[in-house]
């Protein structure tokens, strides 16, 4: 009994050693982890749509035929660190997954971003804002797609305090990615010579904005920015209308808007507000197509955001440095390496390129909501104002605090 | 000092809807000796009742304020009559469990046809705008909101400890076998109690959609607060929830002005604080 266990022991580890080295010459399996907020107050903008984006990916990537096995994953990371890093690190360990995408939360995404880089897996983030994932926390194993903080505040920021808001009243999510948003949109007033005269944070997940809105209502400033994403948003600007506060001269900057979110408030008030997306379903013809397709897949009809759709690219691009590294994917620092030597051009998001920092850089679009009048479509909500280009839009690798750049 | 005026009345505002749901929470307790935790999926039904109603049917918002709580309330009924009838007697905890995963199923259901970010619901016509009180906008509606929920609560509060009605019902609370030997139909009115608390849920529901985005989730974000508010007013307690309803209203919204990363504990800090002095709650009678 003793002898035979012995033996299998022996003849498993045998196996077990020699099994790399067979594998080296032709694995191609990936494993992809969507890890999201699945039910909460971002599941609209990432969640179910972003695992959807992905599958999406894998079957447009045409990879499987060409022996590839790839497969999909979700987690739902409850917008909770200890949770994503959690799911992550099992993913890892224990299900053999070898890239995260989406991780919208940039409080989550932070922490993932350290898991990731521990375990020398991929990380394609799309759903965080923060500018650190690719500024003073970067990483070897990341990529930060769609949009970022930096990004927001030189756009829709930039935009409002040219046009005469130079007085600024924050509403800020107390959490990472509020206080990102804040930092950098504070950066953006004050080098244009505008003025920040306070500020408030309120929790994550706040239903009541009334207090919040009084105080931005009595500050005088002439703009109220609203730091803050999803629901959050949604409820900001629907109060603010209820008490008066546009009607009052004051202006709302929604720093980060999703087409979820202006589906939610209505065209009736969410008509004229000025904000930034990387990413819109009426764009152009291939974005079109691919909406089409997608919003046929989604349960309530949505076209994708711009984060599914970051989901939807980034991948795309990843598949396109497994073709080009030819098989064994499991080498993060590697796989992210070729990711940045290959230009990125995808239907969604245009040509591009992926920094050293892990940036993506494609451009961004200001947007103005349509009045109910304009609107001529189920989803048809927004008019293209202006674009960014992609090297205008995205933090200078001159001003990045990137370790990575060093080298 | 203008500002804190405002910040008063916001609070008072919000302490309105604490109220009403706290209400009905209370009165199922007191009457049913069960831990609704299915309220806030039940409010959030009310709201999205008062969406269908509108956008389907176009019946507006005055119509549904007593149409979605009735249609609400039927489904509460049947709810009680074909599930939390058989748990009468059993320990508080099976009727806890049982209202929370049914709260969190009708929770799925809504979520998985709507999404998370929710729909829009005007504000009627005749309430909108505001008026300038010289230190605040106040916006009709939420004038409005709690002049109505007052009504309401004091109305509750008449029916159940002044009327015959309310005498019954809480001698049946006390006694069944014996209420029932005077020949009343001791199952059904507890069925209707259920229902009567179940439709207060839906009624603060269709209140709030002009305010808050209808979302499935909408519930499950307050449901807690209110249970807080029960517990700091002592379980059962039908003036006690109302007083602590608008009370804490008021108290969180001075913490969004003084404190605003701590608004959404200090409710739960109060609640610590009354459980270790009083632990029957304030207005609680100790059984």
């Amino acid at each position: 009994m003793k002898t035979s266990f012995l033996a299998s022991l022996l003849l498993s580890t045998a196996l077990g050693l020699s099994a790399p080295g067979l594998a080296a010459a032709q694995d191609k399996i990936v494993k992809i982890g969507a890890l999201s907020d699945q039910s909460g107050l971002y599941s609209d903008l990432g969640g179910p749509g972003s695992t959807l984006a992905a599958q999406m990916a894998v079957e447009d990537s045409g990879l499987g035929a060409k022996g590839w096995k790839i497969e999909v994953i979700s987690g739902d990371h409850q917008n909770k660190p200890d949770v994503g890093t959690a799911i992550a690190r099992q993913w890892f360990d224990v299900d053999k997954v070898d890239i995260i995408v989406d991780v919208p939360n940039s409080g989550v995404a932070l922490a993932v971003n350290n898991v990731v880089k521990e375990k020398n897996g991929v990380y394609i983030n799309s759903g965080a804002a923060t500018s650190d994932l690719t500024n003073a926390q970067c990483s070897p194993n990341t990529v930060h797609w769609t949009y970022d903080t930096y990004m927001l505040a030189h756009s829709t920021g930039q935009a409002l305090v040219k046009s005469g808001g130079d007085t600024w009243f924050f509403l800020t999510a107390d959490y990472a990615f509020g206080a990102a948003l804040e930092r950098d949109t504070t950066a953006v007033i004050l080098a244009n010579g505008g003025k920040v005269v306070g500020s408030v944070k309120h929790p994550l997940n706040t239903s009541d904005f009334s207090s919040f809105l009084l105080q931005a209502q009595s500050s005088k400033a002439k703009v109220i920015g609203l730091a803050n994403a999803g629901g959050d948003t949604t409820n900001s600007i629907k109060q603010a209308a209820e008490f008066g506060i546009v009607g009052g001269g004051q202006k709302l900057a929604a720093l980060l808007l999703f087409i979820t979110d202006v589906k939610a408030i209505g065209l009736d008030i969410a008509q004229g507000l000025n904000f930034t997306e990387t990413f819109y379903w009426d764009l152009n013809d291939q974005t079109r197509a691919f909406s089409k397709k997608f919003a046929a897949r989604m349960k309530n009809g949505a076209p994708p955001t711009m984060v599914q759709a970051g989901v939807y690219a980034g991948l795309t691009h990843y598949f396109k440095a497994l073709e080009a590294l030819g098989g064994n994917p499991h080498d993060g620092v590697k796989v992210v390496e070729k990711m940045k030597s290959i230009p990125t051009d995808d239907p969604l998001f245009g040509k591009g390129e992926i920094e050293p920092n892990g940036r993506t850089i494609h451009s961004a679009y200001l947007f103005e909501v349509k009045k109910p009048s304009e609107s001529k479509a189920p989803w048809d909500f927004y008019r293209l104002v202006g674009t960014v280009p992609g090297d205008q839009a995205f933090t200078p690798l001159s001003e990045s605090k990137c370790a990575l750049l060093k080298k | 000092m203008q500002a804190l005026y405002a910040q008063l009345l916001v609070g008072l505002i919000n302490g309105s809807f604490y109220a009403l749901l706290s209400l009905g929470l209370a009165v199922i307790f007191g009457m049913l000796n069960i831990i609704n935790f299915a309220h806030g999926a039940l409010y959030m039904m009310g709201a999205f009742c008062a969406y269908f109603l509108l956008n389907i049917a176009g019946i507006g918002y005055w119509p549904a304020l007593i149409v979605a709580p009735i249609l609400v309330g039927i489904f509460g009924m049947i709810l009680e009559r074909t599930m939390l009838q058989w748990l009468a007697g059993l320990d508080h905890l099976y009727g806890l469990l049982l209202t929370f995963g049914m709260a969190l199923i009708i929770q799925g259901v809504f979520q998985n046809y709507f999404g998370s970010s929710g729909l829009p619901y005007a504000i009627p016509d005749q309430l909108k705008g505001g008026m300038n009180l010289g230190f605040m906008f106040l916006p009709i509606y939420r004038g409005w909101v709690v002049v109505f929920s007052l009504i309401v609560c004091i109305g509750t509060w008449y029916l159940i400890e002044r009327t015959r009605l309310g005498a019954n019902l809480r001698a049946a609370t006390e006694n069944p076998t014996l209420v029932r030997a005077f020949g009343i139909n001791v199952p059904r009115m507890i069925t209707l109690t259920y229902g009567l608390g179940v439709g207060l849920a839906a009624l603060a529901g269709v209140l709030s959609a002009p305010i808050n985005q209808v979302r499935p989730l909408m519930g499950a974000d307050l449901i807690i607060v209110v249970f807080a508010v029960v517990v700091i007013g002592g379980m059962g307690s039908i003036m006690g929830s109302i007083i602590t309803g608008f009370a804490l209203g008021v108290i969180e919204g001075l913490t969004k002005y003084f404190y605003p990363e701590a608004s959404n504990t200090v409710v739960f800090v109060l609640m610590v604080l009354v459980l270790l002095v009083k632990p029957s709650g304030l207005t609680g009678r100790t059984t």
